[in-house]
């Protein structure tokens, strides 16, 4: 048996006038987690979908096991034991988890079998799932192992994660690269898409470095020093890790003052009667960021609606300034509308309570102004916002929800899924934000992110608010509903 | 009067309805509400207008007019808001309901018209004829062209202008295209927006409807309507759901429509082969959006 499971060879792609890819390669070895790091926009998705048919290189080769192949779709890939795990969720909202794993077969679908070799295949990689669950029911992280579970039902011999632990809380996420690691071990190659260099050089063992469409390093990952990977991603503009992920900003706070959003005994129960919320109550000061720590599921969803004066509360004493900005996390869907203009998208925040006509002019220069003064590439404010990068449409919503509310911002998970310059450009606005007298909200499943942004931290546990210390260990506890002696 | 003149008044008589309901239908859909009953509030419009065409007194002149279009706006509202109710209070699928109204509406007509709205003699399925004071002015004398085709245009102007330019306007487009997103980036009341947005486009419908009996059959009929509100559906797509592209589709297929009328009478072909166009003509701009949309894929 040949011992490199797939290989890329001089991948070039190009996307009308862009270049996605040029002349990239990759070998993964049979029986090793192989990450591919690199900014966003770098081409690492890109290059896995062309190892996944879903895109057709212009040029170069595709080897599985030494054989030239061409994948014309997904179908040809996952044939040939490749599967891939997406880091937009791909899954039939209205269906059942069973129904969403046995999509991808052929033939007849068995419902009982299906779902007894889903309920099987669950218990031997461990992760745990209701088969019988409409997807539309479960929190992120459960869809995220539902798509894990389908891709491994087709028992592939290279598994491709793109991002998978993007919207993972770390308990999660270090389980799931465990199990990337078990997968390897019975023979099989894992590939690992990923901008958490930390993530690549503990679990991995070789790495490839994109930029821009090139492969610019590879090698063992311990024989890699976060210095050479992170030149290597950045290139030529290179800047200290520490100062982009924006630490310990903390000691420049200004100083608490009034409070500005309330909360008193509050509760909220969602549409199917379930008491998410349970007596909450929670003062955030203007000059404060308040971080919010859980584990998915917790009630932070709720709690953060209610801060951003999105939902009602079914009980209890909210208290909102006028205007509250609000990051979701999922912005492709609930941030922005992709298929109208920058222009129209900043329009969007306070539409609701607009009176009389838009002034599309006025409404234009704040565009071209927020476009410049947020860093946000794109080419002028008449363009859609899909044409945007991930890291450019959240810089987009960022720069949209400061500038519309001023004194009060909630976020949630605002650097999901960007690279290491967006998250550091959308965590210092946020910072410049507090500095200049918002009062933040902020959560996120990074606990690393929390710990350097936060004043204060607070945890949601089964629907109760409760303060907490900002240092891992209390958080951790406190997330898991272990209170401290 | 020249044979061509007459086409095009022809057709431009037959567009006028085309074109407002198609207004009506691509208003809602804008909105994201599939509403697929135009034909039903067109006759619950009709037949407002007709009820109040019949019964004002001749003193009031010209007033007749107005009234009628309004009271067929308001009875159009009103077939939609039934349901819009439904859909927001028991999430009744608007497209299953407004073609369950659509033939309430119908056979609803058919009984006025032959039962309590029937002509004194009680021969024919109709109502008497409309004062006169409820006649819609005639455009160009000698023809049966009348002002409801320039209301139609000005309904298409202002739409369009009231869709780009106004706050209500754009707080639809964002409900219809992303209702996440406008609940949550805009703070937009979307069911609120959408029903409004619904029960409007029933308003223009019922517009239609009035238009109709004021402006070329001066009365209420059985079958008052040949199916306008669904050929709107087409009409509205056809014109990427622009209300002023409504008003270039809405004369395309009223000569269409004249065209296979002219066609059957002088060289024998089948109206039906008209349908065939419409329906040809709708796959093919289908078509090419589609091959235009998959050329455009953009890199992730």
């Amino acid at each position: 048996m040949h011992d490199v499971a797939l290989e890329l060879a001089s991948i070039t792609k190009s996307f009308g006038r862009t270049t996605a890819l040029q002349s990239a390669s990759l070998s993964a070895r049979r029986g090793t987690v192989h990450a591919i790091l690199g900014e966003n926009g770098a081409g690492k998705t890109s290059l896995m979908r062309i190892a996944f048919g879903m895109l057709q290189p212009d040029a170069g080769t595709i080897r599985v096991n030494g054989d030239i192949k061409s994948f014309a779709s997904p179908s040809a890939a996952i044939a040939n034991g490749i599967a891939m795990v997406h880091q937009h969720f791909t899954l039939v909202r209205a269906m059942t988890v069973t129904e969403n794993v046995a999509l991808g077969g052929r033939g007849l679908l068995h419902p009982r079998k299906a779902r007894s070799e889903l309920l099987a295949l669950a218990r031997r990689t461990g992760f745990a799932i209701d088969p019988d669950a409409r997807v539309e029911e479960l929190p992120a992280g459960a869809q995220q192992r539902v798509e894990i579970l389908k891709a491994l039902s087709h028992k592939p011999r290279v598994l491709i994660l793109d991002e998978p632990t993007a919207i993972l809380t770390p308990i999660e996420a270090h389980d799931l690269l465990n199990r990337a690691r078990e997968l390897v071990n019975d023979g099989g190659t894992a590939i690992l898409i990923t901008h958490k260099l930390r993530d690549a050089l503990k679990f991995a063992d070789d790495i490839t470095v994109l930029r821009r469409g090139a492969t610019v390093w590879t090698g063992r990952a311990d024989e890699a020093t976060e210095d050479a990977l992170v030149s290597a991603m950045l290139g030529g503009e290179r800047a200290p890790l520490e100062s982009l992920e924006g630490n310990n900003s903390r000691r420049k706070r200004a100083s608490v003052s009034e409070v500005v959003m309330a909360l008193r005994n509050v509760s909220v129960r969602d549409a199917s009667g379930v008491e998410r919320l349970k007596a909450a109550s929670l003062e955030v000061c203007a000059g404060e960021i308040v971080g919010v720590a859980a584990v998915e599921g917790n009630g932070q969803h709720e709690l953060l609606r209610v801060l951003a004066g999105r939902i009602g509360a079914t009980s209890g004493v909210v208290t909102l300034p006028p205007s509250v900005g609000f990051i979701p996390e999922d912005r492709q869907r609930d941030a922005l509308i992709q298929d109208l203009s920058l222009r129209d998208n900043v329009a969007l925040a306070g539409a609701g309570a607009r009176r009389g006509m838009m002034d599309w002019v006025a409404i234009g220069d704040r565009t071209r102004n927020l476009l410049g003064a947020y860093d946000v590439r794109a080419r002028d404010e008449n363009v859609h916002a899909s044409t945007l990068s991930g890291g450019n449409q959240q810089k987009l919503v960022v720069g949209r929800e400061i500038e519309w509310a001023h004194v009060a911002l909630v976020a949630e998970n605002p650097s999901r899924g960007l690279d290491i310059h967006a998250s550091a450009a959308v965590r210092a606005r946020i910072i410049e934000a507090r500095d200049s007298g918002a009062a933040v909200v902020i959560y996120s499943s990074d606990l690393d992110e929390i710990v350097s942004l936060a004043d204060r931290v607070v945890v949601v546990y089964a629907g109760k608010v409760s303060e907490c210390g900002n240092d891992y260990e209390s958080i951790g506890r406190a997330m898991l509903g272990v209170t401290p002696p | 009067m020249s044979q061509t003149t007459a086409f095009i008044v022809d057709t431009l008589v037959h567009a006028t309805p085309l074109m407002i309901t198609g207004l009506a239908v691509a208003i809602a859909f804008r909105a994201g509400i599939w509403n697929i009953g135009a034909d039903g509030q067109f006759i619950a419009g009709a037949t407002a207008a007709a009820w109040i065409g019949v019964s004002a007194p001749a003193t009031i002149g010209w007033l007749a007019l107005p009234l009628a279009l309004v009271a067929g706006a308001i009875a159009g509202g009103i077939w939609a808001a039934i349901a819009a109710w439904l859909r927001s209070r028991f999430a009744v699928l608007e497209v299953i309901s407004t073609i369950m109204l659509n033939f309430i509406a119908t056979y609803g007509a058919s009984y006025l018209v032959r039962g309590p709205l029937q002509e004194p003699t009680h021969v024919f399925p109709q109502t008497s004829s409309i004062v006169a004071g409820a006649h819609m002015p005639i455009l160009i004398s000698d023809t049966r062209l009348h002002w409801g085709f320039i209301l139609g245009l000005l309904l298409s102007v202002l739409t369009w202008y009231a869709m780009k330019y106004s706050a209500t306007g754009f707080r639809i487009r964002a409900s219809g295209m992303n209702p996440f997103a406008a609940r949550n980036a805009g703070l937009i009341n979307v069911p609120r927006v959408t029903s409004g947005a619904f029960i409007v486009s029933g308003a223009i419908a019922g517009i239609a409807g009035g238009v109709e009996v004021c402006g070329v059959t001066f009365a209420l009929y059985e079958n008052i309507s040949p199916g306008y509100g669904y050929t709107a559906i087409a009409v509205a797509l056809l014109a990427g759901l622009n209300p002023l592209g409504v008003i270039g589709t809405g004369i395309l297929f009223g000569a269409l429509e004249t065209a296979a009328g002219t066609m059957q009478r002088n060289a024998g072909i089948p109206a039906t082969t008209a349908s065939v166009i419409e329906a040809v003509v709708i796959l093919g701009v289908i078509g090419i959006a589609q091959f235009r949309s998959r050329c455009s894929v953009s890199a992730t």
